[in-house]
């Protein structure tokens, strides 16, 4: 290939593809692509505006999570009955969002999707800062949130071990479990492309730090052996997980005996609805991404359209749910589970139901069509619409369970304060926070993967040498 | 340095001295010291030690550089020094000598009583190392038996309230006792010659004898003075209706055990009236219903408003109160009352209710009771006592005495006579007692202007109120529990009230005052009350058996002093005597003030506990508000919370509506004892002031109100019942109790029914309460102490008195306002109202629900740390120590009883409550779970206390807080392994139901049903 067309692949030009990757592309081209978005300086201003506002957000969220440590988790809204509010609604919300990054990465590897090949380490990314963000939450709703490692089981003086039979305790493992694979495979993954920083790097700094976390990758026959062999294990690990973790979150309910909680139903309705919000959070950064970055040659109109798909495929797996669980609670004759679902129908949060379903069942019926599907900014709304959907589907199951159980007598509301919002809103920035300086620092795309992906269309298209 | 300083100083080297003859062990104090050296010796003689001369003394130039060195180097081989040396043996001693029964740990009770309305219940009080820290009922005393009603409770707060008054003041400065009695006896010195006409002596009203007789001695002294009399929710219409009917005051007491039938005519007799406790008892005591074939009685009450005794009614008859005493000669009327006038039925009610009702007095003759309220006029309290004779209950079912009251009097009018002499300036000097009349005197008698031309004015009482503001001197009063007195109950026995702690401020009790007006400036309270009752022991008033000593000690040891119950008198209410008809009552709106049942008539406004208290039905908190029936709620146009006024002869007062029901059609309820402005602590400026539309002449019912919409809301916080559901415009409904009925978390029958089908209270079969867990029994629940409660829905009245002794034996803290708006109260045991039926005219029932303790309990499984756990004898405990506050175990609790610190609730900074709290009950603080323990720590002090004696526990030596206070004793808590324990048969009883039994549960705490006993010839 000459010079000039690789100048031209190298360029901005917007080149829209239904390929995986678009046509021309060399193992130089991807290469220089990837990584002058990392070690070309100055940064742009749209980044830095970005991060600044990020920044703004995560200053929002040390405020609030400052007051609730002082005060106690009384600043925010949540009272008896409902004792559980925002915090467990955005802990479900961002671990449902976390599911999106390793289902890509590991369970299309096993499935050798090759698209996942240009969204896997982004979206890998978006898991580890979701699942961060999910994180804070479990500590800062606890009363005593300095006393969390109780939840652990560490060797005490006294003898006292966590209680087993809590669903929270399984929590704190699946979640834990989850974030060391992740990160883990994250990081497998990215030890090449470190290593091609490394190489490529003019300062001596910038190729100091890359050469020290590329972990004296050589790009070695063996490393590229142990590699592969140590990323089908990884994937291998991760890919029950994504279905566990979300049906351990889903424990954290059924098990309860609260109508509207306890529900055999939970496991997989909690897992294709986080794959669901995963993917619409995939979409969500995708989008913006490929068009600030560029990137529509390797973000292909394919890759959109296929998450589209996955997106309507799990939505209608949610919406079967949502139908079944009300059929249930008319169908058992369980005079609990039918006024719970009269009440989120007709109660006081009817209209933040009605929302929701608007959200997540009738909105994103659209994907089925294909000119929608392949219209980036029609997709982007959709991802937000799903977004807010799932997070309202979380805050009703939550909240509307909650706040009208049993005894009439002790029924209640929860209005959320202005705390409870700026430890949600907080959480964004943090998230973004840490997108932000990952989509600058880190290659948001595997270069070696798509190196791969390369010569694989390559030798597809000229099977014949 | 004085002489005792030095001796001392030498004292101490003599024995620490250098060089002891033949010792292992010296004790030295610096090296110099140690060494014996001879500039140590001689400083030893000197107060400066030669070279450490302050510069002052010696003119400067003392100490030199290498001096300073010397000394810090010395000082800082001291420093080493000292870690290795052994202090001189010191002895502490704890008590000099040890009182007797003062064991740390091991609380004290003491019998006392408490003046409420001038009227005495007894109790006995819990003290740790001399703090009382709870209020029990006293089970010897007539008014008590051992219950107590949330007044009672909440007095421990009081004692320890932080807002009370803690010094004299003069014009609001703080002064002292001496200046006081200064000037005082400047004024009493002019009196003197006089006579006393120009004093005057407020007080509320008073049933001690000591007190009265110090008071008649007082007016010996000083001929013309004059003592009035005034509680703002006082009895002067019983009073006045009694001397109508009988031709003097006179006390009625009702034996409601030995009624049948009951009518209530607007009257509060289990809640409202001196003797509620103990008549809250006798008529349970007809309500227990063991097996379908025992004897129940029947009550019928015609009233305006939901009360707390309304609630149990068979038959309860909305009705404005206007209209009851047209109601009351119906009735009479039709049992043959002479004399009753006219016999029409006020207008909407039905003539067979009336005929009904007759009849079942008539058929129950001297087995029937009629009783009347203190809001109602004293006509109607003729009427009653004339309907009484009429149907033989007189003497039997209801006996009279001679008024408990000392000095009984129309109390209006003495208040009305002191105005009107401080008005014409003939009043010189007034001391008020223990009352507030500023705030609390009708808004027709101007006190407060009257008040200001008394040359000199002081006030008594525990709180800086709005009297004391208006006064030159203000003297802190002592609390019941800090000085010495005496109280006659509901029957005229009379109870020392015995002090239990020394007065935290200095006050001092009505008693020390009229003593000081008396001249006798040193006379302690104990002493007059002893001297007064050895007079009488002497006068042979009492049957004394043996010395006087004897006869004092049993009788403090008592809580009672026998023989002083007043023996009943003939009755013979003369029909004859009942007032003539006047015009019927004006149609169109009344508006009745009754006392409030948190705070009564203001002087409880300061008592968070009972601010916070859910007030009975409406369950508002923190507020007071215009009641107001769901259908004149749509007519008026105005909804909850809606700001109105309430207009007549010119006054008018704003207050919130509250559409409550159970509120009769055109009749609204304003309680009183809100609005105050001064000295309230957290109850300034809390609720409307109802005294302000309050007139001596029309001092409770108003007729003829109109009620104009404002544009205003008020914030008004409930725990329950926010869920009356509209339709165009209308209340048709209350979700809350629909769904209740639906889910049968209240189960009710008719006696007919549980004689026809003694289980229907049971959960159908298929709704097995054993069903198959996945976890299995950690223990033999078969084996040892198994703990269990059972409630009686047919005997709860509702009163709360439960609430607030949970509050003070479980260090309960109170949250405030906008806390409980936020749903974050912190109540252990809750009442719970239900309404069935037209909510314009609905049955109520209560219910109170506190922690089930579950066998196969939601909470415990999904606590992640095990805070809440399981033990052997079925409790369900929590361990606040292990808490990390994930709130889980309260999200999965079906009863929702859990309760949560979301804040540092608690008061850990105001010393004053410190002592207050119970020692065996760990403080909350911020970030833990908390609920009902079944009072565990009284379980494990008894069971100690049974182990070490080598027994097992008696049925009923355990009582829980709200099992002891609670006045019918509806709560039952004991061993279920106990074949014989109370609460054994009773959970053996076919009425027999528990709460949310089908989730497996297996709730320890288990409710009977509530029957009611309609008559046949009323329908509907």
């Amino acid at each position: 290939m000459d010079p000039a067309e690789n100048d031209k692949l190298t360029s901005t030009a917007v080149v829209e593809t239904d390929e995986v990757l678009a046509p021309g592309h060399t193992y130089r081209s991807v290469s220089d692509r990837v990584s002058d978005m990392v070690l070309t300086w100055p940064v742009g201003y749209r980044w830095a505006a970005g991060l600044a506002l990020a920044l703004g957000l995560l200053f929002v969220l040390n405020v609030a999570l400052g007051w609730v440590f002082t005060i106690g988790v009384g600043v925010w809204g949540i009272n008896i009955p409902v004792g559980w509010g925002f915090a467990i609604t955005n802990f479900v919300w961002w671990i449902g969002i976390g599911h999106a990054g390793t289902l890509i990465s590991a369970f299309l590897l096993l499935m050798r999707q090759k698209w996942r090949t240009s969204i896997n380490r982004f979206a890998e990314a978006m898991t580890i800062f979701a699942v961060a963000c999910a994180g804070l939450f479990p500590l800062a709703h606890m009363g005593r949130p300095w006393l969390f490692y109780w939840m652990l089981p560490y060797p005490d003086t006294m003898g006292v071990w966590p209680q087993f039979r809590s669903p929270l305790v399984w929590d704190v493992f699946a979640v834990s479990t989850y974030l060391t694979v992740s990160l883990l495979f994250w990081y497998t993954g990215l030890l090449p492309d470190l290593a091609t920083l490394r190489d490529r790097a003019k300062k001596r700094v910038t190729k100091m730090i890359y050469g020290i976390i590329a972990l004296g990758w050589r790009g070695s026959a063996e490393h590229w052996s142990r590699y592969e062999t140590c990323s089908l294990l990884l994937a291998g690990l991760s890919t029950p997980l994504v279905v566990s973790v979300h049906t351990v979150v889903s424990f954290d309910f059924t098990i309860a005996v609260i109508p509207g909680w306890h529900s055999t139903i939970f496991p997989p309705y909690f897992v294709a609805g986080a794959i669901y919000s995963g993917f619409a959070m995939v979409l969500t950064l995708a989008i913006p991404l490929r068009k600030y970055y560029h990137l529509e040659d390797f973000i292909t109109m394919k890759h959109l359209d296929f998450m589209g798909k996955v997106m309507l495929a799990t939505g209608l797996v949610v919406a079967y749910s949502y139908i079944m669980e009300a059929f249930m609670a008319f169908y058992s004759g369980n005079p609990y589970d039918r006024y719970m679902m009269m009440n989120r129908m007709t109660g006081p949060y009817a209209k933040v139901f009605w929302t929701l379903i608007f959200c997540n069942l009738i909105g994103p019926q659209v994907l089925w069509i294909s000119k929608i599907r392949r219209n980036p900014w029609f997709l982007f709304a959709i991802s937000l619409v799903v977004q807010t959907g799932m997070w309202l589907e979380r805050f009703v199951i939550i909240v509307t369970s909650l706040h009208r159980d049993f005894l009439p007598s002790s029924w209640g509301m929860f209005y959320p304060t202005r705390w409870d919002w700026m430890t949600f809103l907080g959480t964004l920035g943090l998230f973004f926070t840490l997108f932000y300086l990952f989509i600058r620092f880190m290659p948001m795309i595997a270069i070696h993967e798509l190196r791969d992906l390369v010569h694989k269309t390559e030798h597809e298209k000229a099977p014949a040498h | 340095m004085n002489e005792a300083k030095k001796e001392m100083s030498a004292s101490k080297l003599v024995q620490i001295g250098p060089k002891p003859e033949g010792t292992q062990k010296r004790f030295w104090r610096s090296l110099d010291e140690f060494e014996g050296a001879p500039a140590y010796q001689k400083g030893l003689k000197y107060e400066y030690p030669e070279g450490r001369v302050p510069k002052a003394l010696t003119g400067g130039g003392g100490l030199t550089r290498r001096d300073i060195l010397k000394l810090m180097g010395a000082s800082a081989g001291l420093a080493g020094a000292t870690a290795c040396t052994k202090l001189p043996t010191e002895k502490i001693v704890p008590y000099v000598r040890q009182p007797e029964e003062f064991v740390p740990g091991i609380p004290v009770f003491f019998a006392t009583a408490m003046p409420f309305m001038g009227v005495g219940s007894g109790m006995l009080v819990e003290s740790h190392l001399g703090r009382p820290t709870k209020v029990e009922g006293n089970p010897g005393h007539p008014s008590s038996l051992g219950s107590m009603n949330l007044f009672g409770q909440a007095s421990v707060l009081t004692l320890y309230d932080p807002d009370r008054s803690q010094v004299p003041s003069h014009f609001g400065r703080v002064a002292t006792w001496e200046e006081f009695i200064a000037e005082l006896g400047d004024h009493l010195a002019d009196e003197r010659s006089t006579g006393g006409t120009g004093l005057r002596i407020l007080t509320g009203t008073i049933s001690s004898p000591t007190l009265a007789d110090q008071i008649q001695g007082l007016l010996k002294d000083f001929p013309r003075a004059i003592w009035h009399q005034y509680e703002p929710c006082g009895r002067d219409s019983v009073r006045e209706g009694s001397r109508l009917a009988f031709g003097q005051y006179t006390n009625s007491v009702y034996h409601l055990e030995k009624a049948d039938v009951i009518l209530s005519l607007d009257s509060d007799f289990m809640f409202a009236e001196p003797g509620s406790v103990r008549y809250a008892r006798d008529f349970a005591s007809r309500r227990r219903m063991p097996d379908p074939g025992a004897r129940t009685n029947r009550l019928y009450v015609a009233e305006s408003g939901p009360s707390i005794t309304g609630s149990l009614a068979d038959h309860r008859l909305q009705v404005r109160s206007c209209d009851v005493e047209a109601l009351a000669r119906a009735i009479a009327a039709a049992v043959g009352v002479a004399g009753a006038g006219s016999s029409n039925p006020p207008a909407g009610v039905p003539a067979d209710w009336i005929n009904a009702v007759a009849n079942d007095l008539k058929a129950h003759r001297g087995a029937s009771l009629v009783v009347t309220g203190d809001i109602q006029p004293p006509a109607v309290h003729a009427v009653v006592h004339a309907m009484n004779e009429a149907l033989g209950s007189a003497d039997q079912t209801v006996t009279y005495t001679v008024p408990v009251e000392a000095n009984a009097t129309d109390e209006t009018k003495s208040l009305k006579e002191l105005v009107a002499a401080m008005d014409s300036g003939s009043v010189r000097t007034l001391i008020v007692m223990g009352v507030n009349p500023v705030y609390s005197a009708p808004a027709d008698v101007p006190f407060l202007a009257a008040m200001q031309k008394v040359n000199f004015r002081v006030h008594l009482g525990i709180f800086h109120d709005e009297t004391a503001a208006q006064c030159q001197w203000h003297i802190p009063e002592a609390h019941y529990l800090e000085a010495w007195g005496d109280v006659r109950g509901h029957d005229g026995t009379v109870s020392v009230v015995q002090p239990l702690i020394s007065p935290l401020y200095g006050g001092k009790s009505m008693l020390e005052m009229v003593a000081i007006l008396r001249g006798q400036t040193y006379a302690s309270g104990h002493d007059m009350v002893r001297d007064y009752w050895q007079n009488q022991a002497t006068a042979a008033h009492l049957p004394v058996a043996g010395n006087f000593e004897d006869f004092w000690e049993t009788s403090l040891n008592n809580g009672t002093i026998a023989g002083t119950a007043y023996p009943a008198r003939a009755g013979g209410a003369k029909a004859g005597a009942i007032p003539a008809a006047g015009s019927p009552a004006p149609e169109g709106m009344e508006l009745v003030l009754r006392p409030s049942p948190s705070v009564w008539d203001g002087s409880w406004a300061s008592n968070a506990w009972l601010q916070e208290l859910p007030q009975p039905f409406s369950k508002l908190t923190w507020d007071n508000a215009l009641l107001v029936n769901p259908a004149n709620a749509t007519q008026l146009g105005v909804k909850q919370a809606d700001i109105v006024k309430v207009r007549v002869d010119g006054r008018e007062i704003a207050a919130p509506v509250f559409v409550l029901p159970g509120q009769a059609a055109n009749s609204l309820t304003l309680h009183l004892g809100y609005g105050r402005t001064v000295g309230a602590g957290s109850g300034t400026n809390v609720g409307a002031n109802a005294y302000e539309i309050r007139t001596s002449e029309v001092p409770w019912i108003i007729t003829g109100v109109s009620v104009v919409k404002t544009s205003e809301t008020h914030h008004l916080v409930t725990t329950q019942n926010s869920h009356l559901i509209e339709q165009q415009g209308r209340y048709v409904d209350d979700e809350e109790s629909e769904q209740a009925f639906d889910r049968q978390v209240v189960r009710v029958g008719t006696i007919e029914d549980f004689r026809r089908n003694p289980d229907f209270a049971q959960d159908p079969p298929e709704m097995s309460t054993r069903a198959p867990s996945l976890y299995p029994d950690y223990y033999d629940y078969r084996k040892g102490y198994q703990w269990g409660m059972s409630i009686d829905l047919n005997t709860c009245i509702g009163c709360n008195a439960c609430v607030v002794a949970c509050y003070a034996e479980n260090n309960i803290a109170v949250v405030g306002k906008d806390e409980v708006d936020n749903g974050r109260d912190m109540q252990w045991i809750r009442v719970d109202t239900y309404y069935r039926g037209d909510i314009n005219d609905p049955e109520m029932y209560n219910e109170p629900v506190t922690c089930m303790h579950c066998e196969n309990a939601p909470c415990e499984y999904v606590c992640p740390v095990g805070a809440t756990m399981h033990d052997d004898e079925g409790l369900n405990l929590m361990i606040y120590n292990r808490c990390v506050g994930t709130r889980y175990c309260s999200n999965n609790c079906p009863y929702k009883v859990r309760r949560f610190n979301f804040k540092l609730y608690s008061d850990w900074t105001t010393p004053s409550l410190f002592p207050l709290r119970n020692p065996d009950v760990t403080v909350r603080s911020r970030g833990v779970m908390e609920k009902c323990t079944y009072c565990v720590q009284r379980i494990r002090e008894t069971e100690i206390i049974a182990e070490r004696e080598e027994r097992t526990i008696n049925d009923g030596e355990i009582l829980t807080a709200c099992q002891q206070t609670c006045p019918t004793k509806a709560i039952v808590f004991g061993d279920i392994n106990d074949l014989n324990s109370d609460v054994r048969k009773l959970k053996a009883q076919t009425r027999q139901f528990g709460l949310l039994r089908e989730l497996n549960t297996r709730p320890r705490t288990t409710y009977l049903a509530r029957l009611r006993n309609p008559n046949p010839e009323i329908k509907g």
